[in-house]
């Protein structure tokens, strides 16, 4: 990355962040007018499938040597909290550690060019994960977003055989620091829940997008695939866009621009 | 705190009436508040006290299912309610772990032998909260600006 | 006919307390390990988030489609008639019985979680096949016991027929959805192909076979009962049979994901590039597990010999554990296919695999675990055939079928 994007880049955070302050001292006292309560406080009624949460990652977009969304997950659902089991191997911890979402480089057979891009569990409409978990632990809640109900997971790891993407992770320690928000403990398995937490007290956001936002990148948008007004909607409207392993037919709810 | 007490007290004096090893057994229930916690201050758990004691887990539970599959989390039955509230502090103020001996969940737990396994996941202490329904509720009125909450850093 | 005599193994106490003892001390190292992989988590072991079934895996399916395999002698007597397998019948329901209860318990010493056993029993996901395999094996249980019942006691008789044939039938499912537990894994190259299932079929027949028989002649040597040439013949040609089945849809497999041009890379992976994997399926599934012991079957002389045809028995299930290994492990080790026509450089931290082959070192305790579940499966049917009339107290020729033996004058 040269000097003129840093220092461009730089600029534009400064501008969100001036933004930012504005819009909430404008906005924050209207809040109440203006904003449907469904999405205004903690939820009180169950969520429904008026919703279908997602994601776009426009490739193009996503920095070389950039971690700012998965360093951001790993603090909003406390994964930097694990701690190497003593005397464990430095690399094969990094294959034990539960990882959520990991940032994959490729390089085109043909042309060379290199791709960037953040891989997370994809939400599948038609989640593999949730077909073949035995005793219904894996579920895929109203609103699409796919995640593991702990108190039933068995740790039977048959949904990580069954994913695509290896986006699941088994908790293959003891696990001594975890947040209110994040409950974790050996022996089951879990996976991007799309910043559930967030969701859930009406706040609409990812850590992962947000951080992406924050360092002036924008390769990832959230929203709602159902709301066609959404931003989300209206990336995809924008850019051509496709499923990683598209032909399994999964339907999922995370979209990549550019490859 | 007062208040705990002398409810103890009476108690005492109740049971003592029936029997004296009620008494003790009385006594000893409504020691396990610890007076460092929130908990200590209040005069009723979410629910009355006794109904409490029987019934803690079966509204957990609920609550559990509830948070997992319907996403409500502001509901006070939940696990991270009673966590927040009976805690207790040492002298630094520092959350004392709700599972170690001689804490609320444990000393209770290891009294009447029942097992608790809570805590092979759920957090100990309140940790990185700011999204629990107590936190939560006090932002309720940013919620709408997608811009104006606090960022990762500050929570 | 004679009327078969059964008879309690009639072992000296000493021998048969010994083998208990040896058998008890495999059990209890193989807990002693599940205990340590439980209290310190799995990453005590060789798994990892790429090969998420270890080598508890690789035991679990193979006792358990052994299982079902042992009971085919059984179903060949009631279920098609055939006389002289008849008297195999009890030790074939025992020991199928006695090997599912091994595999199972090593599947669920293996959960991460199995302290919710009580979970996996009352909640289930019908849609999972995993699930359905759960009815399946107690289901499994359940029949051959009351299986074993119809041929012991006389008032049963009259039902052998339709529960034996409602057994073999069962059991056929349950290697099916054995099989289907992988091949419905849309994700993973080397197992997405229908072909998955009959070849589990041909498997059980062959291993279940191959333990059958090993035990059989241990228990016939170990207290001097006779076991006739004809008879000897007779099992080791069905043996051969199903081991010349295994080599042809193991055949068919490798041609079905050759032609899907897509997959050529997992081929190429297990048939030639893939180190220990392609070892252990040419050496292990093919060589030692398939030609090998054919060689000796229809040898002119060696097939003559029982201790050659224990050795192709002995064979045969090394073979099985080898094909267990390739099937399970190599095709996790194998990366996913993300994406096509692209190389992946980078995935995630430096150790986290993707993209390329994942490593896999099995540990001891995982090792343990799995000889743990072969000790409880040899401990039932030791303590089975010593309390109760499993075995018949002769196979000699004119015992079994006296008009064959009249006939061929041998
Ligand atoms: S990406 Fe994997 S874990 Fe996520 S929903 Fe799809 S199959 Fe399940
Ligand atoms: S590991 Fe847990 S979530 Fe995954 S399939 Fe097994 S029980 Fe279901």
């Amino acid at each position: 990355m040269n000097h003129e994007t840093e220092s461009m880049n730089q600029g534009r955070r400064d501008f969100l962040g001036a933004a930012a302050g504005v819009s909430a001292a404008a906005v924050a006292p209207g809040v109440f007018l203006h904003t449907p309560v469904a999405n205004a406080a903690p939820r009180t009624d169950p969520v429904t499938d008026m919703h279908r949460w997602g994601l776009l990652v426009d490739t193009s977009k996503c920095a070389d040597g950039c971690t700012a969304c998965v360093d951001a997950c790993d603090s909003e659902n406390g994964l930097n909290l694990q701690a190497k089991p003593h005397g464990q191997d430095e690399l094969k911890w990094e294959n034990q550690r539960a990882v959520w979402i990991r940032k994959v480089k490729l390089q085109d057979n043909l042309t060379g060019h290199v791709t960037n891009l953040p891989l997370m569990c994809q939400h599948c409409e038609h989640p593999p994960c949730v077909d073949v978990c035995p005793t219904g632990a894996s579920f895929k809640r109203a609103d699409g977003i796919v995640m593991v109900d702990r108190h039933t997971c068995i740790g039977c790891r048959y949904c990580m055989m069954a994913c695509p993407y290896k986006a699941r992770s088994f908790i293959h320690e003891q696990v001594d620091h975890k947040l209110t928000r994040a409950p974790r403990g050996k022996g089951c398995v879990e996976s991007c829940n799309l910043c559930a937490h967030r969701l859930d007290n009406g706040d609409i956001s990812t850590a992962c997008a947000e951080a992406c936002s924050a360092e002036g990148h924008q390769a990832l948008i959230f929203g709602d695939l159902k709301d066609p007004m959404g931003p989300l909607r209206k990336a995809l409207a924008k850019t051509p866009s496709r499923q990683i392993r598209q032909d399994l037919g999964l339907n999922t709810g995370v979209r990549y621009a550019g490859i | 705190m007062a208040e705990v007490m002398t409810k103890g007290v009476l108690l005492a004096l109740l049971a003592a009436v029936l029997g004296v090893g009620s008494a003790a057994y009385a006594e000893e229930v409504g020691d396990f508040v610890l007076p460092s916690s929130k908990a200590a201050a209040l005069e009723n758990c979410v629910e009355p006290t006794e109904y409490m004691r029987r019934n803690h887990f079966e509204l957990i539970r609920h609550q559990r299912d509830e948070t997992v599959y319907g996403g409500i989390r502001g509901d006070s039955h939940g696990l991270s309610g009673c966590v927040a509230c009976h805690v207790g502090y040492d002298d630094s103020g520092t959350p004392i772990e709700i599972d170690a001996e001689g804490q609320f969940c444990r000393s209770c737990h290891a009294y009447a032998s029942v097992e608790m396994n809570c805590f092979d996941c759920h957090a100990t202490v309140p940790r990185g909260e700011a999204w629990n329904h107590e936190v939560a509720a006090a932002h309720a009125h940013l919620t709408g600006s997608a811009a104006a909450r606090p960022t990762a850093a500050e929570r | 006919m004679k009327r078969i005599v059964y008879r309690e193994w009639l072992l000296q106490p000493q021998r048969y307390w010994g083998l208990l003892a040896i058998l008890a001390a495999v059990i209890a190292i193989g807990g002693l390990s599940a205990l340590y992989m439980e209290h310190h988590g799995h990453w005590v072991t060789g798994m990892t988030n790429s090969v998420v079934w270890g080598v508890p895996h690789v035991f679990a399916v193979f006792l358990i489609i052994s299982a079902s395999g042992a009971l085919n002698v059984a179903s060949i007597g009631t279920v098609f008639d055939k006389k002289v397998y008849k008297p195999l019948g009890r030790l074939s329901g025992l020991l199928a019985v006695a090997l599912l209860i091994g595999g199972l318990l090593v599947l669920v010493l293996d959960l991460g979680r199995p302290d919710r056993l009580l979970v996996a029993m009352t909640t289930y996901n019908f849609s999972s096949i995993f699930a359905w395999n759960i009815f399946l094996y107690s289901g499994f249980a359940a029949i051959v016991i009351g299986y074993l019942w119809t041929m012991a006691e006389r008032k049963g008789q009259y039902l052998q027929k339709p529960v034996g044939t409602f057994a073999f039938l069962w059991r056929l499912a349950l290697t099916t959805g054995t099989g289907s537990i992988f091949g419905f894994l849309v994700g993973r190259e080397a197992y997405d192909t229908a072909i998955l299932a009959p070849l589990f079929v041909v498997m059980s027949f062959a291993y279940g076979l191959a333990i059958y028989m090993l035990v059989l002649f241990y228990a016939f040597d170990a207290d001097g009962r006779p076991i006739g040439p004809a008879m000897l013949k007779r099992l080791k040609n069905l043996l051969g049979l199903f081991i010349a089945a295994i080599l042809y849809f193991t055949l068919i497999y490798h041609l079905t994901k050759l032609y899907g041009a897509k997959n050529d890379g997992i081929e190429t992976f297990l048939l030639i590039s893939g180190g220990l994997y392609t070892g252990l399926f040419w050496v292990g599934w093919i060589l030692i597990g398939g030609l090998l012991p054919l060689g000796i079957i229809y040898h002119p002389e060696l097939s003559q010999r029982r201790d050659w045809i224990t050795a192709a028995c002995g064979m045969v299930i090394v073979g099985g554990l080898a094909a267990m290994y390739v099937i399970i492990i190599g095709s996790q080790a194998y990366p996913q296919e993300m994406f096509p026509g692209y190389n992946v450089i980078q995935f995630g931290a430096p150790g986290d695999i993707g993209g390329q082959v994942a490593p896999y070192s099995p540990s001891f305790p995982e090792l343990l675990l799995g000889l743990g579940g072969v000790g409880i499966a040899l401990l039932i049917t030791a303590v089975g055939v010593r309390v109760l009339q499993f075995l018949p107290e002769s196979l000699a020729d004119r015992d079994v079928d006296p008009h064959a033996s009249a006939r061929s004058p041998a």
